[in-house]
């Protein structure tokens, strides 16, 4: 994507729709189910491919079934909407029309957990990863850079179950190209290894300058890459995981994979919830102490510094 | 413990309307219920024997009409059915409910030829109907007709309402909602079920659900709205 030029100066929503129309072409069972959001930015794909994106108006239990319904016929539906929309209120859709019925499907968020905090807690959703682990998502991506979205989607729209892709207006300023399941390798230490999830990156940068550690950077946090975090963790296994959504969310996964080896793992996230405060994400970011500062102070203490 | 059979069947598929009610007591493992009791028996019978064009060899078919069983409850008047049909074994009716058996108390359609969505919870088929056919009309011209069973009681479930006034905004008028009412919503629905089909736009026809002539005429003639409107049929079993 990033040689057909002009991508780097796009967000993540901008380089989705472009990587849709690209898939679009490209598979002729690609089907976009709307809730009227994006509708307006789909237009121009679905004047190219009628019929092939279908707005059900503000309809998010009828748009997971009707993504169902199209599955059971040999489409790939994608669903996008706001993340509360897509995930928590047609949650039991997500669980019996798509999980229970064994079909496949991609959806697709934008929001993230405070990216507009203006609009207060209903258009906040840092429990998105942990729902759908709890329904055994296996392909959860979360783009850090808009370079890294089309990559991401094409292998989500390729997978055989139900895939998440996690869009944000955060992002780092540099695409890692980290398009699959391998963590990247950013820099080596030996006091701690740090995982940086997608658009923590930057953040997880700063906080570590002068600190002794590893930092490893992901964009696809379900699978998990066990083998690098093992492979990783050869001088300390003190793992920081520093995730954009609800703290803790891959405790499990990464104590999983050192199951084996006496470990100690901090997760940092989204832990507060709902703070009823609007403003901007950077404040969000700080209150959640996952701004640069926060983010040092909680790993230092960790490594007892 | 698994119900053990008090009755043998004799002979194999297909069985007529009248050996359903041995069936269902090769579930239930007693004699003591008329066929009075299920609800959706004769609708179902009526779809299968002489309504859908689906039958064992041609459950993969994709141009087999569809039924879509959103009303998952109550599925021994189903797996009768089926097994009158010859889509299920009549061997596996004594193990219903059984951990090992595929017969559930709601169906589960990775488990049971021909059928199409795995069903329990309320207010789920519509819209999978809906995006089956969507799907359906995307590849053909002249698609399949799809029939999604409900109940009165379904129709408090909220997402049975965005399914609704969406199938009639996308003009499906192959699609048939088929209501059972046993008038078993607890708050009722003033004006009768018909009346919020109608508020959308879909064609309404009220039959008696144990009555086998108007069923028969009233699901071959719906789902045939070239303007789009979809069929609603509301099945009165009181």
């Amino acid at each position: 994507m990033s040689e057909s030029g002009g991508i780097q100066d796009l967000t993540m929503r901008e380089a989705f729709y472009v990587a849709v129309e690209d898939w679009m072409a490209r598979d002729e069972t690609a089907v976009v189910v709307l809730a009227d959001i994006s509708a307006a930015a789909f237009a121009r794909v679905n004047l190219r491919f009628p019929g092939r994106v279908l707005n059900v108006g503000i309809r998010e239990q009828a748009a997971i079934g009707v993504a169902a319904g199209l599955s059971l016929e040999g489409y790939r539906p994608l669903v996008h909407t706001y993340a509360p929309f897509l995930i928590e209120r047609p949650f039991e859709m997500v669980k019996d029309d798509l999980f229970h019925q064994g079909l496949t499907a991609t959806l697709v968020s934008i929001g993230a957990s405070y990216d507009e905090p203006a609009y207060g807690r209903t258009h906040q959703c840092p429990e998105d990863i942990a729902l759908l682990d709890s329904l055994g998502t296996s392909e959860i991506f979360i783009p850090g850079h808009p370079e890294e979205v089309g990559p991401l989607l094409f292998r989500a729209v390729s997978g055989s179950s139900v895939s998440y892709v996690r869009l944000s207006t955060a992002q780092n300023s540099l695409a890692h190209r980290c398009y699959g399941p391998k963590m990247v390798t950013i820099k080596q230490g030996k006091r701690a290894v740090v995982v940086a999830v997608g658009p923590m990156l930057d953040s997880v940068l700063r906080a570590g300058r002068g600190l002794d550690v590893t930092i490893l950077y992901t964009t696809t946090i379900r699978p998990f890459d066990a083998i690098a975090l093992r492979s990783a963790a050869e001088f300390s296994t003190d793992v920081v995981i520093v995730e954009p959504y609800l703290a803790g969310s891959s405790i499990p996964v990464v104590e999983h994979a050192l199951r084996d080896v006496p470990h100690r793992i901090l997760g940092l996230g989204v832990h507060d919830r709902d703070l009823h405060r609007y403003g901007t994400r950077e404040e969000h970011d700080r209150a959640q102490g996952l701004d640069v500062e926060g983010i040092a102070a909680s790993i230092r203490a960790f490594l007892g510094m | 413990m698994v119900p053990m059979p008090r009755k043998v069947i004799k002979g194999s598929p297909p069985f007529g309307y009248r050996d359903l009610i041995h069936l269902i007591e090769l579930m239930r493992g007693d004699e003591k219920h008329d066929v009075s009791a299920y609800s959706t028996l004769d609708v179902l019978w009526v779809l299968y024997d002489s309504v859908l064009n689906v039958e064992p060899s041609t459950v993969d078919d994709p141009m087999r009409d569809r039924l879509f069983i959103s009303k998952g409850h109550g599925p021994m008047a189903l797996y009768a059915v089926l097994a009158a049909k010859g889509f299920i074994a009549t061997e596996d009716l004594p193990l219903y409910g059984a951990f090992r058996s595929p017969l559930g108390w709601h169906p589960d359609r990775l488990r049971i030829p021909g059928v199409e969505i795995s069903s329990g919870s309320l207010g789920h088929g519509l819209a999978i109907a809906i995006g089956s056919l969507y799907a359906l009309a995307l590849r053909c011209p002249s698609p399949p007709r799809s029939y999604c069973l409900m109940g009165d009681g379904e129709l408090d479930e909220g997402s049975v309402h965005e399914a609704i006034a969406l199938a009639s905004r996308l003009r499906m008028g192959i699609l048939t909602a088929i209501v059972i009412d046993n008038h078993s919503a607890s708050h009722g629905w003033p004006g009768g079920i018909a009346s919020r089909f109608d508020v959308e736009g879909w064609h309404t026809t009220t039959v008696s659900g144990r009555d086998h002539d108007q069923l028969r005429a009233a699901l071959r003639n719906a789902g045939i709205d070239a303007k789009g409107a979809p069929h609603a049929v509301i099945c009165e079993v009181v």
